[in-house]
C-alpha cells in the first residue's frame, strides 16, 4: 500500500490490483478513518476527500493502520439484473472468448460480479466477475451512440450504460432495469460493493 | 401578490445557478460541482444573513440582466463587474434592494471572471441529490437560465443582515501566485518537470471552462510513459494530459482521470484560480 499526497483536501491511497482494492474498501468501510468524509474508489487506488480541516497526515496513519483481508469485498446488497441478450457483439465476444453465443450467455448469468467502483458517467458501476474466460478487449472503435441499459464487456468488467452515451464496450444485451434514477435514494443501482446476478429474460 | 423571482433578461456568456455542492455521491461517479469561487459565492450569501447553501447565481464574465418580481434584497461579490440598479450605480459586496420590476445589469468585469448574484432567501430551483448546483460535465442539476427564466426565491431566513457592506480581498488581477502540494504523480515526470512548474508562469487560455482551467507554458516532460489506470481527482489537481499542457481542475472537474496529476493546489487558492480569467498567468509555489 502506498499513500501519495492530494493537496490539502484528499489522500490517496494506491494499491497493487484490483482485488486489494475491493479488500481496503470493505476495510475501510468497517473502521471509516476520522476525518474522511467520501471514499472514491477506482481500478488501482482509492481517493479519500477529507473534511474541512482534517489533516492529510492523520488520515495517513489511520489507513496505514488498517489490515485489509484478502479477498473481502465490500457490501452493498445483491441486485439481479434481467437482461436480453441480444447485442451488436454477441458474436464478436463470442470470437474472441471462443466460446458460443449460449456459452458466452451461460457465463455471464452464472457469474456473481460486483461493483468495484463507479466512473465515467454518474452511476455507470465497473463490475468484475469471477470467469476469467469473460475478458475480452473494448471495440477498435468507439460507438457515438450506445443506448441506456445495454449491457456490455470491456476488459475484465462488465457494465451497464446508465444513459445514452458514446462508448467503446462490447455489447451483449440491454437491461431495462432503471440504472441511474433522480427521483431514487440513492440514484444509482449500482454502487461499489453491489453484487449482482444477470438473469436470461 | 405573485411569488418573488428573479426573471433572468440576458445572461452573458454564461450564467449558472450554484450551491456548496453535491458532496457525498463521489462513489456513484457524481462530482461535487458548486460555485467555482466558493469564497465569493459563501461571502454574498452572508452579507444577506443566508445559508452558505443557498443557492446563488455565477455570472462568468458580466453580461446579466435581471428584473426583480416582488421586492428582493440582493448582493453582488466576486469578479468586480461595473453594476446598475435601474440604471444607477450601485456597489458591489453590499446589500441592495431592488423594488418590484427594477432591473439590475452587470456589465464585463474589470478584472477576474465569476461574479455571484445572490438573493435573500436564495434560488430555490428544485434541488437534485441535495444540491441546486448545474454540474456543466455530468449534466446534472437545473438548466441553465436563458432570457424568460423565472428563478424562484426562497423564503427569506429568520436572521437579518447585520452588514451594509464587506471589506474583501480585490480580485487579482493578471498575475497570481497559487500555493500547491507535489504530487500524487510528480514520480511520473522528470525531476526538472517539478522544478518547471514551480518556476516558470502559465498562461489561462480560452479553452477554460468550469470543469478546468487549461494552461500554456513550459511542456512538463513524463518519466513514465505507460497509461495512468483512472484514479480519483480533487479541485486543484494540474492534471497533465500527454500534449504537456497541464489543466487545474476547477468545480465541475471529472470524478475520475487517467492522466497523471503532478501538484494539487491547496484548498484556500482554488477559489482565486476560479477568477483566473483567459490571459492570466499562474505562478505555483510550495
Amino acid at each position: 500500500m502506498r499513500i501519495l499526497n492530494c493537496g490539502d483536501t484528499g489522500v490517496l491511497v494506491e494499491v497493487a490490483d484490483l482485488d486489494q482494492v475491493l479488500a481496503l474498501q470493505a476495510a475501510l468501510a468497517e473502521e471509516p478513518p476520522p476525518g474522511v468524509s467520501e471514499a472514491v474508489p477506482a481500478a488501482r487506488t482509492v481517493l479519500l476527500r477529507l473534511e474541512p480541516g482534517a489533516d492529510p497526515a492523520a488520515v495517513a496513519s489511520s489507513v496505514r493502520a488498517l489490515r485489509p483481508s484478502p479477498g473481502h469485498r465490500p457490501d452493498s446488497g445483491e441486485i439481479e439484473i434481467p437482461v436480453h441478450y441480444d447485442g451488436e457483439d454477441l458474436a464478436d465476444i463470442a470470437a474472441h472468448t471462443g466460446l458460443s453465443r449460449n456459452e458466452v450467455v451461460s457465463a455471464h448469468t452464472a457469474a456473481l460480479w460486483t461493483v468495484a467502483f463507479c466512473g465515467f458517467a454518474p452511476g455507470f458501476g465497473y463490475l468484475v466477475g469471477d470467469d476469467p474466460r469473460l475478458h475480452v478487449p473494448r471495440r477498435a472503435e468507439a460507438r457515438t451512440r450506445v443506448p441506456a441499459g445495454s449491457v456490455a464487456l470491456a476488459g475484465e468488467f462488465t457494465g451497464v450504460y446508465p444513459r445514452s452515451s458514446p462508448g467503446g464496450w462490447q455489447l451483449l444485451g440491454r437491461t431495462d432495469a432503471r440504472i441511474w434514477d433522480l427521483d431514487r435514494d440513492p440514484p444509482g443501482l449500482l454502487r461499489p460493493g453491489t453484487r449482482v446476478r444477470f438473469i436470461a429474460a | 401578490m405573485a411569488a418573488a423571482a428573479l426573471e433572468v433578461l440576458a445572461t452573458g456568456p454564461l450564467a449558472t445557478v450554484q450551491d456548496t455542492g453535491r458532496p457525498g455521491h463521489a462513489g456513484l461517479g457524481v462530482g461535487r460541482s458548486g460555485a467555482a469561487d466558493a469564497r465569493s459565492h459563501a461571502l454574498a450569501n452572508r452579507l444577506l444573513a443566508n445559508p452558505v447553501h443557498a443557492a446563488t447565481l455565477e455570472v462568468t464574465f458580466g453580461g446579466l440582466r435581471v428584473r426583480a418580481r416582488g421586492t428582493l434584497t440582493v448582493a453582488v461579490t466576486g469578479a468586480p463587474c461595473p453594476l446598475t440598479v435601474n440604471g444607477h450605480g450601485a456597489a458591489l459586496n453590499s446589500v441592495l434592494t431592488l423594488a418590484d420590476g427594477a432591473e439590475l445589469v452587470m456589465g464585463t468585469p474589470a478584472t477576474g471572471l465569476r461574479s455571484y448574484l445572490a438573493v435573500r432567501g436564495g434560488i430555490d430551483v428544485p434541488p437534485v441529490l441535495g444540491s441546486r448546483s448545474t454540474d456543466t460535465l455530468a449534466q446534472l442539476g437545473p438548466e441553465r437560465p436563458a432570457p424568460g427564466t423565472l428563478l424562484p426565491v426562497g423564503a427569506p431566513p429568520e436572521r437579518f443582515p447585520v452588514t451594509d457592506f464587506a471589506p474583501v480581498a480585490a480580485i487579482e488581477g493578471l498575475e497570481l501566485d497559487l500555493r500547491v502540494v507535489p504530487g500524487p504523480r510528480d514520480d511520473w515526470f522528470t525531476p526538472e518537470a517539478v522544478g518547471t512548474l514551480l518556476s516558470a508562469a502559465y498562461e489561462v487560455t480560452s479553452r477554460s471552462d468550469r470543469v478546468g482551467a487549461r494552461l500554456l507554458g513550459p511542456a512538463l516532460t513524463r518519466r513514465v510513459h505507460q497509461e495512468l489506470p483512472s484514479e480519483g481527482m480533487v479541485a486543484g489537481s494540474l492534471q497533465v494530459p500527454p500534449d504537456g499542457d497541464p489543466v487545474l481542475f476547477l468545480a465541475d472537474h471529472p470524478v475520475t482521470g487517467g492522466y497523471p496529476v503532478i501538484a494539487v493546489v491547496v484548498a484556500a487558492d482554488v477559489s482565486r484560480a476560479a477568477q483566473a480569467r483567459p490571459g492570466s498567468r499562474l505562478r505555483f509555489h510550495r
